[in-house]
């Protein structure tokens, strides 16, 4: 299915970005006039995705973080967050909840596990050295529609 | 993201507001834990009252906290959760570690 929007971002690696890039995603979602709580949902899987950007992938040294999020015509949304970090050895272990390789900043471990519950789809591609894709998709039930059809039954 | 401490007697009080993610819980953590080390309270009672926005740092947030104040047989109490921020808490199980009002 080709997309009906796209957009593209390109930021530092700076833990001041993790709000820009959330913020940012959510207006682009907008368009497709999500519920708050969708909204809410989608800005808190894409701020874990990020925050593992910039304390895992790159181990807080400033380099790049890039996110492409497109549109479907049915309502969805797919979210590519990408490093060109370190990458993760064993992303299975690393998707276990409470696993963390950053105790000491009392990170929960818990960013994957709160990704998958948030978001219909998450998948993680990474290869050690070269970096880490996280792909977030949410199908976004549309107020509009829903007051449609609604109204109709 | 700002907080507010208030101390009375044997209780903390943190009055937390505005977006608490990776970035800014780091300085959260340093005013709370001061506060706590100096005043030595049974109970820390963290307010969410105006938190705006809130992913797994603020799980990670709590769990420290929680782990200091067992330290000194103390509690932590949840207040005032926006429901966005209860269902994060709630996930990650926080409602078994500390009580929420």
């Amino acid at each position: 299915m080709k997309a009906s929007n796209t957009m593209r971002l390109c930021f530092d690696s700076r833990s001041a970005n993790e709000s820009f890039a959330r913020t940012a995603v959510a207006a682009f979602l907008c368009g497709l006039d999500p519920t708050v709580e969708e909204l809410t949902d989608v800005k808190t899987a894409v701020s874990e995705a990020v925050t593992n950007c910039i304390v895992h992938g790159y181990r807080e040294k400033i380099d790049k973080v890039y996110i492409t999020a497109n549109i479907y015509s049915d309502n969805r949304i797919v979210i590519k967050i990408k490093d060109k970090g370190c990458g993760i050895a064993d992303v299975k272990k690393a998707m276990e909840p409470l696993f963390t390789t950053a105790p000491e900043e009392e990170r929960a471990g818990l960013g994957f596990a709160v990704m998958e519950s948030l978001m219909d789809k998450v998948k993680v591609f990474s290869q050690p050295g070269k970096g880490t894709t996280v792909t977030l998709e949410k199908q976004i039930v549309s107020k509009g529609e829903d007051y449609v059809h609604n109204s109709r039954s | 993201m700002a907080v507010e401490i208030q101390i009375k007697e044997d209780t903390v009080r943190a009055y937390l507001s505005g977006e608490l993610d990776h970035h800014s819980a780091v300085g959260i953590r340093e005013k709370i834990d001061e506060s706590v080390m100096q005043s030595k309270p049974q109970q820390l009672i963290l307010d969410f009252a105006m938190v705006t926005f809130m992913d797994s740092s603020g799980i990670g947030l709590v769990m420290g906290r929680f782990r200091l104040m067992q330290e000194m047989g103390g509690k932590v109490i949840l207040q005032n959760l926006p429901a966005p921020i209860r269902k994060v808490m709630k996930l990650a199980g926080l409602d078994k570690l500390a009580e929420f009002l």
